[in-house]
């Protein structure tokens, strides 16, 4: 036969998924709540947000390039979302030098000083938003004003600060509550904090397109928001002037937001539905801690971080069910 | 709520083509090659020698063991010779070459189309014809009938099910077969349930079959003992466990056959060879096949005599698209990729699928993202990710406890994987591996 045939072992069809689709879903996901971030704080928002990606996409390209010479794989999507993910965690006033350093540790050390995509324990986004709150906590947590708001004032506080503060200072719970935003307002996103977290609503959105498109799964976020919520509910129960309700912490300081985009992260995330429930629990039960009881008036973050180094513990004694097994 | 297996499973597009297309009687080729070897187990021993003449359903090739088959001439002529041959595994095989000359049928045979339902009930006499007519299972398997119809002392058949699941994208002979043969099917079942000494048959069909379903509903409306279970449309429900599982609830052990939670499962085409063996006389020489393909002129189902080169089937579909990348044997999850056209169709073919070149070649594969698909998709609840890592490594140990051997060969794991990783070429060669050391420690 004059035509050459390829021979290769089943299967011999594949799916049209890849991971540079499931990539470019996933940032398609965090447009709705970067269009509000840019509604709510301007250019600015715009800056902070191209300057990380584009470090980011920078950074990889030269490190895989001239540092590990391997080919550059800037187009599978997964650069440009850490740097996306790294604008949505800071506040929208940050230097663009910060934000470039931030982008560096993310990328450099966060994803490929541990062999790049697949093989980083932690989320890289996360590395660099935590190492840049420990370096710079005066310019990491300098809240601007919205640009809507008439006021002189540049900087204002987020709402878990505010009642981390009053609580601190000794006042019950219902005497703040005049201080901090509605639900309804945290709901849609009208309160301070960092540029990407402060719409639930839009966030929620990207997550059933996300479910849509079968991304992700429900389990991770489900599991998360469940877990705060019930944690927290039950300390609100025993103690209401010490404890604000739950639906308060679900809208606020990146619950969503964590709880949708950076705890699902395929690679630092346990493989099994079983497992999942053991890291997202995991995650409510820091996440609370610290919001409560902690230094920081936010803690997802390091929750999640804490979770991610447990990710391999987790895959190595949760198998899953095998079929035929012993029960 | 339509019944299926539980854990995993993949939705590639069904693609079945041919399936409106009547089964249609291949032409005579001009010679065939048989090969002795179209079972799982020892090779039949030939014959016949070099210019013999031979006829219709002669035995030309004697089983070589219990687990092993009968083969006979599917064709009348003179025996060229007897040689080795490219078969579709892409290895050489020992095979009977015959120039066709005629179609004389050996005697007892019966020919005509007649559908005769009464049968003698002695189940050891029924099981010798079967062994003697060289019937092994047609799904793809090629397990010889007659032993599995013989459960271990100890074990005890309590129901057969049958595979009319045909979940292999493209394929379509099982459907238009329980379309066309419905009847002679029917009593093919009812003749393996007596062999079995079992009075209850489920014949498991996806719903994407729906005409089949209604029509074999009709046929048993009024037989409570034969049972057509309508299945949600998932792969690999063909696989045997999955669909014991879809059917019954059942789950057979690891490492443990069907025969241990009381089925005994035979394909639909092994059904309807039954009845020709017992019913007509007919040895198993000839089968329906699928010619199919994007890219193919006319997707059809043909009843083709073993033996027949692949190219005659292709050229009877309207001939090889210039566009071809892969000629595959058997469907597109577990099918083998054949280097020429010049194979032969065996007991086990159950499609012929030429791709196009755009789909033939794989993507190149990239880091695991430890999405975990391969994990969820998993039929038997086993890592893939974690499998193909352990045996690129070759940590057999870690392999064998992380339960290689279970693995069926699927493919779904490789199907889904987002990064086009190879998972199921390294799982199968952990499997290999791990296979030859376990076999070594028994001894
Ligand atoms: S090929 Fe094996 S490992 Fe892959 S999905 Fe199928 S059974 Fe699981
Ligand atoms: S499906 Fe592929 S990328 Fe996902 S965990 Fe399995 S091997 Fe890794």
């Amino acid at each position: 036969m004059s035509k050459l045939l390829t021979i290769s072992p089943s299967p011999h069809v594949h799916t049209s998924d890849s991971v540079n689709k499931i990539m470019y879903r996933v940032i398609l996901a965090l447009v709705p709540a970067l269009v509000w971030s840019v509604f709510m704080f301007g250019v600015e928002a715009m800056r902070v947000t191209l300057l990380a990606v584009i470090a980011c996409m920078a950074f990889e390209y030269l490190i895989q390039r001239f540092i590990t010479k391997e080919e550059p794989k800037i187009t599978d999507g997964s650069a440009a979302l850490t740097g996306i993910l790294l604008a949505f965690n800071v506040p929208a006033s940050l230097p663009s030098w910060i934000i470039i350093i931030g982008a560096l540790i993310a990328i450099g050390v966060g994803k490929l000083s541990f062999g790049g995509l697949g093989n980083n324990p932690f989320n890289p986004a996360l590395v660099g938003r935590v190492f840049l709150l420990i370096s710079f906590p005066v310019q990491m947590t300098s809240w601007p004003v919205n640009i809507h708001v008439q006021t002189d004032a540049v900087t204002t506080a987020t709402p878990l600060a505010i009642l981390k503060e009053g609580i601190k200072n000794g006042q019950p719970v219902s005497d703040l509550m005049h201080n901090l935003p509605s639900s309804l307002d945290l709901l849609y996103g009208n309160m301070s904090g960092s540029m990407g977290e402060i719409s639930a609503a839009l966030l929620l959105l990207g997550f059933a397109y996300m479910l849509w498109k079968k991304v992700i799964t429900w389990h991770i976020p489900v599991f998360i928001l469940g877990t705060i919520f019930v944690f927290q509910g039950g300390l609100h129960l025993i103690n209401p002037d010490k404890f604000i309700e739950p639906l308060f912490h679900l809208l606020t300081g990146g619950a969503m937001l964590g709880a949708i985009y950076m705890a699902t992260d395929m690679v630092t995330s346990p493989m099994t539905h079983k497992g999942q429930f053991i890291y997202a629990l995991g995650i409510g039960i820091i996440t609370v801690l610290i919001r409560n009881f902690g230094a920081y008036p936010e803690g997802i973050s390091f929750a999640i971080l804490i979770l991610n180094g447990f990710t391999p513990l987790i895959n190595a004694y949760v198998k899953p069910k095998r079929f035929g097994g012993k029960k | 709520m339509l019944k299926t297996f539980k854990l995993g499973g993949v939705h590639p597009a069904e693609n079945k083509f041919s399936a409106n297309k009547a089964i249609e009687k291949l032409a005579l080729p001009k010679s065939v090659f048989i090969p002795v070897a179209q079972h799982i187990g020892a090779p039949a021993q030939t014959l016949v020698k070099k210019g013999d003449q031979v006829k219709v359903g002669q035995i030309i090739a004697k089983a070589g063991g219990f687990v092993s088959a009968n083969i006979h001439s599917s064709v009348s002529g003179t025996v060229k010779k007897v040689d080795l041959a490219t078969d579709a595994s892409g290895y050489p095989k020992q095979g009977i070459f015959i120039d066709v000359e005629g179609d004389e049928w050996e005697e007892g045979i019966i020919t005509d189309d007649k559908l005769v339902e009464k049968f003698d009930t002695d189940g050891k006499a029924i099981i010798d014809k079967i062994n003697a007519a060289g019937i092994v299972g047609l799904g793809g398997a090629t397990f010889p009938t007659h032993v599995k119809l013989m459960p271990p002392p100890g074990s005890k058949a309590e129901m057969l099910i049958i595979n009319g699941v045909e979940c292999e994208p493209y394929l379509t002979a099982d459907h238009r077969l329980m379309l066309e043969k419905g009847s002679e099917l029917l009593v093919g079942i009812r003749i393996l349930m007596c062999a079995l000494s079992v009075d209850k048959a489920y014949i498991g069909i996806e719903n994407n079959k729906k005409d089949a379903i209604a029509s074999l509903q009709n046929l048993t409306a009024s037989d409570s003992s034969i049972e057509i279970v309508p299945l949600k449309v998932k792969y690999p429900q063909g696989g045997e466990k999955q669909l014991i599982k879809a059917v019954t609830g059942r789950e057979v052990p690891s490492g443990a056959l069907p025969i241990a939670v009381g089925a005994v499962v035979s394909n639909v085409g092994t059904a309807y060879a039954v009845y020709e063996a017992v019913q007509k006389n007919k040895p198993l020489i000839e089968r329906v096949v699928t010619v199919t393909g994007r890219s193919v002129k006319n997707p059809s189902n043909f009843m083709v005599r073993v033996g027949t080169p692949v190219k005659e089937l292709i050229e009877a579909a309207g001939g090889l698209p210039d566009d071809t990348g892969k000629i595959i044997s058997g469907g597109p999850m577990m099918g083998k990729a054949i280097a020429s056209t010049d194979v032969p169709v065996t007991k086990g073919t159950s499609g012929i699928l030429i791709m196009p070149d755009t789909d033939a070649k794989r993507k190149t594969s990239q880091n695991c993202i430890r999405c975990g698909r391969c994990v969820t998709v998993c039929p038997m609840g086993l890592e893939p990710f974690l499998l193909m890592t352990v045996s690129e490594k070759q940590i057999w140990d870690r392999a064998e406890k992380d339960c290689i051997m279970d693995c069926i060969e699927c493919g779904s794991c490789s199907f889904t994987c987002p990064a086009d990783r190879p998972l199921l070429d390294y799982i199968r060669l952990g499997k290999g591996k791990v296979g030859q050391i376990i076999r070594s420690r028994k001894k």
